[in-house]
């Protein structure tokens, strides 16, 4: 069985802060992003990248390293990619993506910088962020404009101030863009990532918006406080209850098959291939939580 | 000479007849009888009230070459040393040794007064800011000596330290002189540390802006031990005495080890019902009480005390019936003075009650865990609380090593790394607590276990805690800051480092 790969909490560090970059690794994150883009002023952008390059050259990191670099219609985002893709992070995101082409665009310069560096084809990844109405309309065709991509995130506040709405407590306004997402993501066959709950001191609201968005059928959850890495992952967990009974599903599965029947039952409940095919992903994502 | 830590002691040193090295957190029997103060009379007519400061230094009969005392109870908050020293520098009087429980910075205003020579020997707890760098200058004319507080305790009760003139901020306070620290503009709660000093001293002076009728209630240090009380307009700052409520630190890293911390406590096998816990008032430490608090009440366990330095998250265990008694030397914000004052639970209790190793038996012997920080920790697990990474003196001893080796578990954390400076060495700049005495180090990279903690480390090998080698966690700390460089110093010794049973663990020289 393949390990998944878990990106249940990413977590942004701001690119400019020596020690958050040194100490990055220590909360558990899935991700970790040196975000290179809004954490950054204007006037700290170079230092910023330098600091990242710095930090991907010197310091080992259990989890993966994903860096959020600006715009590439920006002055700033082909710049980014010049300095930090030689310290051979894990993932590119880019931020405000609203075409297949600009992911494609960036797919060539890190295929460039991977030859010259001599970092095998393929090494380093992508995700994409989709924060405008244009870019969710956008959205499969962005997901599947490369293979390095491996996820598409949804940015929250920016995607609301495109709709001229506002943040409500229960993210009603965020329900058609979240879904459309996890269905383009699907549909490509990659990941589906959450976007941030900025308020770190309302427990409530955010664990309420993490099991919500973990029904929708999300992955993972973008998160801007070390503290909540535990907890997205915790709702993320299997419980054991689910655990037990994907074990039990698959044994009965095996079972049938061992029998050569054609009926397959558990509990009295009919066991078809869906429910076949979520144990197997319960299991497997247990072993990657163990992992 | 070298000590048991392997530590070079020069064989005499100005202030000691005899140099004693460290040989073992329990390995010197103490002989001989308790000192004790002068004898006093009262007449019953006599009036121990004067109108200030300047007639109370000459009632006592202050003269050049004595020693002075303090309570630091006051922190930075604290205008009575400041303003007494000024005094006695006013009379001309020269030479006094200077022996408060801790300075603070507030304390730095007496610099002058060390330049001048009115102040020409410390003897303390510890000092920071602009006295720390004047003590590892060699300003003084004998080397600052620096002990724990049981040590200091101790070394008042057996007569090492003699206090000729103690002066003592009072709080609240009568004219014959009761007092507590409970009440009053400038309340600080606990008067632990005075204690000591007012049993012992020859003459005692209470400071006090707070004078109330006869009889002040409650008494933490009794008329019998005071011989003369001033009023002044204010003897302190409350915003720098207490703090409201101390919080809980909401820093990652911090909140990150005090998980790690309250993780290893629930493994060690004293995590029991009627256990006992000293938490430290630092920012790890105190944020592990959030940890405990919750792993007490999933397993509803109780326990028998706390002990502190105490403060808001401590005193709300108490309040919850997590722990049946606090016993307290020291508070550090406003909700634990309220409680002191209002919970006959929480018991005031006195420096040497807390930590004298040469008693019938401090009350950190009966401690079973105690989270304490630390500036250095090195590979033998020896910790420094006393100077920075350039040999200056910055921190304190406070109850750092009577704690750890009172306590069954001394669990030190710490960050790996401050900025670029990697916190497990070879070897600490000083040694104020003895490895042999520390059982776990948490860092937020990993912990580390005292190899001769074989029970420890069983019993976490099975969590999922990631203990390491200390080595280990040295290793990670280089790779990412290099080897740091050894501290320069000369032959010059600017403070001793006393070990609570006034044995020397260690000296400070002054640096290059």
């Amino acid at each position: 069985m393949q390990t998944l790969k878990l990106r249940r909490a990413m977590m942004f560090m701001p690119g400019n802060n020596p020690a958050m970059l040194q100490n990055a690794g220590i909360y558990g994150a899935d991700s970790v992003i040196f975000d290179l883009e809004d954490a950054v002023s204007i006037h700290e952008k170079d230092s910023a990248r330098q600091l990242v390059l710095q930090a991907l050259t010197h310091f080992t990191y259990s989890c993966e390293i994903a860096i959020r670099i600006n715009h590439i219609q920006t002055p700033y985002g082909f710049r980014d990619l010049e300095t930090v893709l030689p310290g051979k992070p894990d993932l590119i995101r880019l931020p405000k993506a609203e075409s297949a082409e600009e992911i494609q665009t960036v797919a060539e310069v890190i295929a460039r910088i991977e030859r010259e560096c001599g970092f095998p084809d393929g090494t380093i990844k992508m995700g994409a962020a989709i924060e405008t109405a244009k870019g969710l309309r956008q959205a499969y065709a962005i997901a599947s404009a490369s293979p390095r991509m491996e996820f598409l995130a949804i940015g929250g506040e920016d995607f609301i101030a495109d709709l001229k709405t506002t943040r409500s407590k229960d993210g009603r306004e965020l329900f058609v863009a979240r879904s459309q997402l996890v269905l383009a993501a699907r549909e490509a066959g990659i990941q589906a990532i959450d976007t941030v709950f900025a308020d770190a001191n309302d427990d409530e609201t955010f664990l309420n918006e993490v099991r919500f968005i973990k029904q929708l059928g999300f992955d993972g959850k973008s998160v801007i406080n070390p503290r909540q890495v535990r907890q997205v992952q915790e709702v993320f967990a299997p419980t054991e209850k689910e655990i037990s009974h994907a074990r039990r599903v698959l044994a009965a599965y095996q079972d049938a098959l061992d029998r050569k029947s054609g009926v397959i039952a558990l509990d009295g409940k009919m066991i078809d291939t869906p429910i076949v095919t979520r144990a197997e992903r319960v299991l497997a994502y247990a072993a990657a939580v163990r992992n | 000479m070298i000590n048991k830590v392997g530590r070079l002691i020069p064989d005499t040193l100005p202030g000691y007849a005899e140099v004693r090295p460290y040989s073992g957190p329990f390995a010197f029997q103490p002989s001989g009888r308790m000192a004790g103060a002068r004898l006093r009379a009262q007449n019953p007519a006599a009036n121990k009230v004067l109108a200030s400061l300047e007639q109370a230094i000459d009632a006592t009969g202050l003269k050049d070459g004595m020693t002075i005392s303090f309570h630091h109870h006051f922190r930075n908050g604290d205008f009575v040393l400041n303003r007494v020293v000024e005094t006695i520098a006013r009379k001309g009087i020269k030479g006094l040794t200077l022996a408060p429980s801790s300075l603070n910075d507030i304390n730095d205003a007496i610099l002058p007064h060390i330049e001048s020579g009115v102040v020409t020997a410390i003897e303390t707890s510890g000092a920071r800011g602009k006295l720390g760098k004047t003590i590892s200058a060699g300003k003084l004319a004998r080397p600052a000596i620096i002990r724990s507080h049981g040590g200091r305790a101790r070394a008042i009760e057996c007569g090492e330290l003699k206090i000729d003139v103690a002066f003592i901020g009072a709080p609240c306070c009568d004219k014959a002189g009761n007092i507590n620290g409970v009440d009053g503009p400038s309340a600080c709660g606990s008067m632990g540390y005075a204690m000591v000093d007012a049993a012992y001293a020859d003459k005692v002076v209470a400071i006090t802006d707070h004078l109330v009728p006869h009889p002040a209630f409650p008494i933490s240090i009794p008329q019998t031990q005071v011989d003369f009380v001033v009023e002044l307009d204010s003897i302190g700052d409350p915003a720098g005495i207490a703090s409201g409520a101390l919080r809980i630190s909401r820093n990652p890293r911090e909140l990150l080890i005090a998980e790690y911390a309250a993780a290893v406590i629930e493994h060690s096998g004293y995590f029991n019902e009627g256990y006992s816990l000293q938490l430290g008032s630092g920012g790890a430490s105190l944020a592990a009480a959030q940890f405990i608090r919750e792993k007490m009440k999933a397993r509803n366990i109780q326990g028998s005390f706390g002990v502190g330095g105490v403060t808001a998250p401590f005193v709300d265990m108490l309040n919850e019936g997590l722990f049946s008694v606090l016993f307290d030397t020291q508070d550090f914000d406003l909700p634990s003075i309220e409680s002191l004052k209002n919970n006959p639970r929480h018991l005031e209790m006195s420096a040497s009650y807390y930590a004298n190793p040469h008693s019938g038996g401090p009350i950190v012997n009966n401690l079973d865990v105690v989270i304490l920080s630390a500036t250095e920790v090195d590979v033998d697990f020896n910790v420094n609380v006393i100077t920075d990474s350039n040999g200056i003196i910055m921190g304190a001893s406070g109850g750092h090593s009577d704690t750890a080796a009172g306590a069954k578990l001394a669990i030190v954390v710490a960050p790996l790394l401050r900025g670029r400076l990697p916190m497990v060495l070879d070897r600490v700049n000083t040694i104020v607590t003895p490895g042999e005495t520390v059982d776990v180090i948490i860092t937020e990279r990993g912990l580390a276990v005292n190899p001769k903690r074989t029970d420890l480390l069983d019993r976490l090998k099975d969590t999922r805690l990631p203990v390491l080698d200390i080595r280990e966690l040295q290793d990670i700390a280089y790779k990412m800051s290099g080897k740091p460089e050894s501290v320069e110093t000369s032959d010059e010794v600017v403070a001793v480092i006393e070990y609570r049973d006034g044995s020397i663990i260690d000296v400070v020289r002054k640096p290059l």
